[in-house]
């Protein structure tokens, strides 16, 4: 299993799978950051943007993710003020240069967009902004890993590590799952000599029947990871359970924002509504995100569910494997 | 960009409502600053519109303007307004002579840069060999609008022996492109979006019948012209190939992408053959003209990183691309907006 979604994209663009043997198949993990983003949180975003006062920033990536009723395009095109930004810092920049407006940041993602989103916190912080505000949903990679390999469920013979996520974390834990699981794991890149390197250390590992964790990512990944963007994490955020889109909810599987810094924490700031949160019933996400099944045995792949009006979030996001699927696979 | 105003207009620094209004204020903006900057550009003939006189075949089109920012490194929506009509003139066969100039102003509009946008009109003019024969000026309120939109339509005359169409595709076809891809649509993003990792990518923008021209003298056997403006290059040849009902396919390793638009491309998860340029072609011929016709484009500044990027098969009406590992894949249609990815 690749974990990464940027690995699934890479797997699905170079059409990887067509070099394999026909012994080798990829599994794809949840590694897409917007697909794991619980429907709860999009629709709280989607409130949020509803509000008068308040300006919405995000990533790109979430602005066409499907909530309970609509997506942030669609609040946009309604008249909210959605914007979109390359980085947090830029929401910063939104808030001060907008005194009057409330602005939001939509925190989401793995270990990778985590520090840079507690940095746009700790500079809201000291410059002591009072309408900068973080909607977070962030998660963490390991937990994740470990309840899909404990379901009994997967069928995995081994792990392709998130090469990004590592490049913060450091691969410690991965030995630890490597060791505890019985799987050989390598830390692995994005480019496909990257991820075939990566295949090939698994394999290799499994004929010698080795459990380790190995880097193949060298040129990015250390044993130890960024301790600078580890600590502005930790000093922003802290562990706490979460609850992954299609997944279900996983123990110490997130991060949310630490109580001195509450003033920041929209979901305490402003008062939303009980939102009552509903999935579309034929679409299979949570399988696919836990590599039970692959995104063409969706009776709704290609037909009602489309990158144009996607059911599921992994039909969305670059790094969905739906899309991937969807843009790289479909010969109709 | 600099916007140098070497004689002062009118007593006016930004364009107001009345400068639509049909009175006085129009007519001097009009005279003093899109007339006077369009120069020899124009066929002045204070008329309701011009009487053309056009023998044979004419190939007519349209095309309106709204890029933001109005100035980008290697451009603006002057010359790219006439540009792009142009080249949709060029890629019907045709040797472009005429265009129309319709603005949408928004109330507020610095004078000067309206001035300077006109000068790039002028320019692009006079480099593509047209004359802006007819126009029109509106001023729309503040908020209504965005700065400025432009729409220019063109027409030129189609010599008898060309025949340019998606129909007339040929099994064994090559399929060249001029340029690299991507250049435009990064130097806008990159500006749009103040991106701070500093690219100095320039707009390809730029008027295609010197290469088209080039291209006719070596063989009037050109099967289909397309520039790749707006859906990049993946989208016109998904286009050609379902209106054909022939297979394309394409050699990624072929495709002459700068290493900053690649770079950029990747830094905020987009995919070069889907953003746009604005100076570039696809040719597809057969394949005994393609060297021929490679050597010239190459002779030329506009087409010095001209390649052979991929062929025409008889197979499903889908466009394939081999990849730079050898496998294969679907290059399909994009699915709405290219959004920025995350990480």
């Amino acid at each position: 299993m690749e974990i990464c979604g940027g690995q699934t994209h890479s797997i699905m663009k170079y059409n990887l799978p067509e070099l394999l043997p026909a012994k080798i198949r990829l599994i794809h993990g949840p590694g897409c950051p917007v697909c794991v983003t619980p429907l709860e949180k999009i629709d709280k975003a989607l409130a949020l943007a509803a509000i008068n006062e308040v300006t919405l920033t995000s990533f790109g990536d979430m602005m066409r993710v499907p909530g309970s009723s609509g997506d942030l395009l669609g609040a946009r095109a309604a008249g909210a003020d959605v914007r979109i930004v390359f980085s947090p810092l830029d929401a910063v920049e939104v808030a001060i240069g907008n005194p009057d407006r409330m602005v939001v940041f939509f925190a989401i993602g793995f270990e990778t967009t985590a520090p840079a989103n507690a940095l746009a916190l700790l500079r809201a912080a000291s410059l002591k902004l009072n309408n900068f505000f973080l909607l977070c949903s962030h998660v963490l990679v390991p937990p994740a890993i470990r309840a899909i390999l404990s379901s009994g469920n997967a069928m995995i013979d081994g792990l392709l590590a998130p090469g990004h996520v590592c490049t913060i974390t450091g691969y410690r834990e991965y030995a630890e799952i490597a060791a505890e699981f019985n799987i050989p794991v390598a830390v692995t890149g994005f480019e496909p000599v990257d991820i075939l390197r990566g295949i090939e250390a698994v394999c290799l590992m499994k004929e010698e029947g080795r459990h380790e964790a190995v880097n193949r990512y060298e040129r990015s990944v250390t044993r130890e990871g960024n301790l600078l963007a580890l600590n502005s994490m930790y000093k922003a955020f802290t562990v706490c359970d979460m609850t992954w889109r299609g997944i279900g909810r996983i123990p110490a599987s997130g991060l949310t924002i630490r109580d001195e810094f509450s003033n920041f924490d929209a979901e305490k700031q402003f008062k939303l509504e009980y939102i009552n949160t509903a999935e579309p019933e034929i679409c299979i996400a949570g399988k696919v995100l836990q590599g039970l099944a692959t995104p063409d045995e969706c009776e709704a792949f290609g037909t009602v569910c489309t990158p144009e009006t996607p059911l599921g979030a992994p039909m969305v996001s670059s790094e969905g494997a739906c899309s991937a699927y969807y843009r790289y696979k479909q010969s109709k | 960009m600099e916007y140098s105003c070497p004689s002062p207009y009118n007593e006016y620094d930004k364009i107001l409502l009345a400068h639509g209004s049909g009175g006085r204020l129009s007519d001097r903006l009009i005279r003093e600053v899109i007339i006077n900057e369009l120069g020899d550009a124009c066929l002045d003939s204070s008329h309701d519109g011009t009487v053309l006189d056009i023998p044979g075949r004419v190939a007519f089109t349209t095309d309106s303007f709204v890029v933001s920012p109005l100035f980008f490194p290697g451009g603006n929506i002057g010359d790219l307004a006439v540009n792009g009509t142009v080249n949709d003139l060029v890629c019907c066969g045709a040797i472009p002579q005429y265009l129309s100039l319709a603005l949408i102003i928004e109330e507020g509009l610095p004078v000067n840069e309206l001035a300077a946008i006109i000068r790039s009109v002028a320019d692009a003019a006079r480099k593509a060999g047209v004359r802006i024969v007819t126009g029109d000026t509106k001023v729309v309120e503040k908020g209504k609008g965005d700065r400025i939109f432009i729409n220019t339509a063109g027409v030129g005359i189609v010599p008898a022996e060309r025949d340019i169409s998606p129909t007339r595709l040929k099994d064994g076809d090559e399929i060249i492109i001029t340029g690299n891809i991507a250049d435009h649509g990064i130097a806008v993003l990159a500006t749009r979006e103040g991106l701070s990792f500093g690219t100095d990518v320039i707009s390809d923008t730029a008027p295609l019948n010197e290469l088209a021209e080039l291209l006719f003298a070596v063989t009037r056997d050109i099967h289909v012209l397309r520039d790749p403006t707006r859906g990049g290059v993946a989208s016109a040849l998904n286009e050609i190939s379902r209106v054909a009902g022939k297979e394309i396919i394409i050699e990624e390793a072929y495709i002459p992408v700068d290493p900053q638009v690649m770079g950029a491309c990747e830094i905020m998860g987009f995919d070069p053959l889907y953003i746009a340029c604005e100076g570039r072609m696809l040719i597809f011929l057969p394949e005994k003209w393609s060297d021929k016709v490679l050597k010239v484009l190459k002779a030329h500044p506009q087409g010095q990183n001209a390649a052979v990027i991929g062929r025409v098969s008889n197979g499903k009406p889908i466009v394939k691309m081999k990849t730079v590992i050898g496998s294969t894949r679907v290059v399909d249609m994009i699915a709405g907006e290219q959004l920025p990815r995350i990480c």
